[in-house]
């Protein structure tokens, strides 16, 4: 991410961004690129209104332009009404969209986001996700890193899931849960009676079966037809919950489930 | 775009950021020297007029005042140089917002050094009103002590900017300041020549860029300049000016290109 925003230098292989060399044109690539990072670079003390100009200032444009323009980026990620307070009381959220206002100043044609909405609260995220929604269907190009996949689900046209810095899956969430998933996951929870080996069970009503410490999951592409079967077959789970596969599913097949830390 | 031109648009952000403090500063920029002049001009100048006679036969207080203007011009440099930079790298990441926009690493280093020359200036100058109103300044060509004593200040800011780059934590500066900063100040020539000194601590004085500074500095207000020593005195501050400057074009790079 900071190799593409042109901060980091390319340790190995080829990048260019937007045809351009990023050691030679940092720059110029730069100038075309709004950066939100994962930690705010906001300054604190001067007021919401400051902070955009004098960002838009490093980019060289005028006064004038900037004060029109802030106004209207402030419009758009509602905070007219904070734009004479300073940044520093303002909660999580607000500097969040105060961190993307900043960086539409210089009209990007590509925006860097580093996990934009870690850390925020559920309405926070929303506003957010509905702010980012607005400028892709504007045109601007949106690349983000997250770890939410509901995130990567509402925003992404196209998603890589990395796994210790490779490249594991590609395509759009619907064909990565299509390839690396099942239509439907039947997540069984057990009080004492679980069974040892779900072989028996299972055997010819589900694609996979994914055994964890407090529940077990069968992937298939018909959940309702899954528990009827295992009902028949006389297993009974202390709870049965069948839902569709989400993208959750397909980064944890990919990636496993152990904490990399 | 040339370079310059990009070294002055981070200065907008300094500017804003100096526009909340600056009352604080104007009036200890004021006082400062009113008080240092009254009790060691005025208060010990007297005493020091009483029994030695200076050369050229000026006042104590004449002696002293173009000493603080240069060494207070390193004090506030030296300051200025340390947490605020180490602060835009690390705590409020200042200099990484401008890393994202078109500035460069040199522009922003410039760009904080050109602020620390615009605060030196305004020092510079209100000192300068006040030892003239002390009647310690001989000739209208003591004007130049102001530039010179912006010099002096970038002779500090440049390496301390440096340092403050490379270091990881601020426990440094306040050693810098004891054991640096502070014997610079009372032994580099601001209260008392420095031949006075036992010869080993003259030469290392001699080796300060304060004593060049504050030489100078004496030199032009009281309008005994003598064009070969105090071209040295000049061409020694502008040489660590830009060493300071190299240092810290490769410091504030190994810090900020990761």
């Amino acid at each position: 991410m900071r190799m593409i925003g042109c901060v980091s230098p390319v340790s190995d292989g080829t990048l260019r961004v937007f045809g351009l060399d990023p050691a030679r044109d940092g720059a110029k690539i730069r100038a075309r690129l709004g950066v939100v990072p994962q930690q705010d670079t906001l300054d604190m003390e001067l007021t919401v209104r400051e902070n955009i100009v004098i960002y838009g200032r490093y980019f060289g444009l005028s006064r004038r332009e900037l004060g029109a323009r802030a106004d209207e980026l402030l419009e758009f990620v509602e905070l007219t009404e904070r734009a004479n307070d300073k940044v520093e009381p303002l909660s999580g959220g607000m500097k969040r969209r105060l961190t993307i206002a900043r960086s539409l100043i210089n009209d990007p044609e590509v925006m860097l986001l580093d996990e934009p909405t870690t850390g925020l609260d559920p309405q926070a995220r929303h506003v957010v996700w509905d702010r980012l929604y607005r400028l892709k269907r504007q045109g601007v190009t949106l690349v983000l890193t997250t770890h939410y996949m509901d995130e990567a689900e509402q925003l992404c046209d196209r998603l890589v899931v990395m796994d210790r810095g490779k490249i594991v899956a590609e395509g759009s969430p619907r064909e990565l849960i299509e390839r690396y998933s099942t239509r439907e996951v039947v997540e069984l929870r057990f009080d004492d009676s679980r069974p040892d080996d779900f072989g028996y069970w299972t055997e010819g009503l589900v694609g996979r079966v994914e055994s964890l410490p407090d529940r077990v999951l069968l992937y298939t592409d018909d959940g309702d037809a899954a528990a009827r079967g295992i009902h028949e077959r006389g297993l009974v789970p202390e709870s049965v919950l069948v839902r569709r596969s989400t993208l959750e599913d397909v980064f944890l097949h990919l990636t496993g489930r152990s904490l990399i830390e | 775009m040339s370079s310059l031109a990009l070294a002055l648009r981070p200065l907008e952000f300094f500017f804003a950021q100096y526009r909340r403090v600056w009352r604080g500063t104007a009036v200890t920029s004021v006082v400062t020297p009113v008080v240092y002049l009254l009790a060691l001009g005025v208060g010990l100048g007297v005493f020091v007029d009483r029994s030695t006679d200076l050369p050229n036969g000026i006042t104590y207080l004449e002696f002293v005042a173009p000493g603080l203007m240069a060494a207070t011009a390193m004090q506030l440099a030296t300051f200025e140089a340390s947490w605020p930079v180490l602060s835009a790298i690390k705590w409020d990441r200042q200099y990484h917002a401008m890393l994202a926009t078109p500035l460069r690493v040199r522009d922003v280093m410039l760009g904080h050094q050109a602020f620390f020359a615009f605060r030196l200036a305004l020092t510079a100058t209100v000192y300068f009103l006040v030892i003239t109103a002390f009647g310690a300044v001989e000739s209208p060509l003591g004007i130049l002590a102001i530039p010179v004593t912006v010099l002096v200040g970038l002779a500090f800011s440049a390496p301390i900017a440096a340092w403050a780059a490379h270091t990881q934590t601020e426990v440094s500066f306040v050693a810098i300041f004891r054991f640096v900063i502070l014997p610079m100040f009372l032994f580099s020539g601001t209260f008392f020549p420095i031949s006075s000194l036992p010869a080993p601590l003259e030469f290392i004085a001699w080796l300060t860029p304060l004593w060049h500074g504050v030489t100078l500095c004496r030199d032009l207000t009281l309008a005994d300049v003598s064009f070969g020593p105090d071209l040295a005195h000049l061409a020694y501050l502008l040489a660590c000016v830009t060493i300071g400057l190299l240092l810290a074009r490769t410091t504030y790079r190994k810090r900020l290109v990761v």
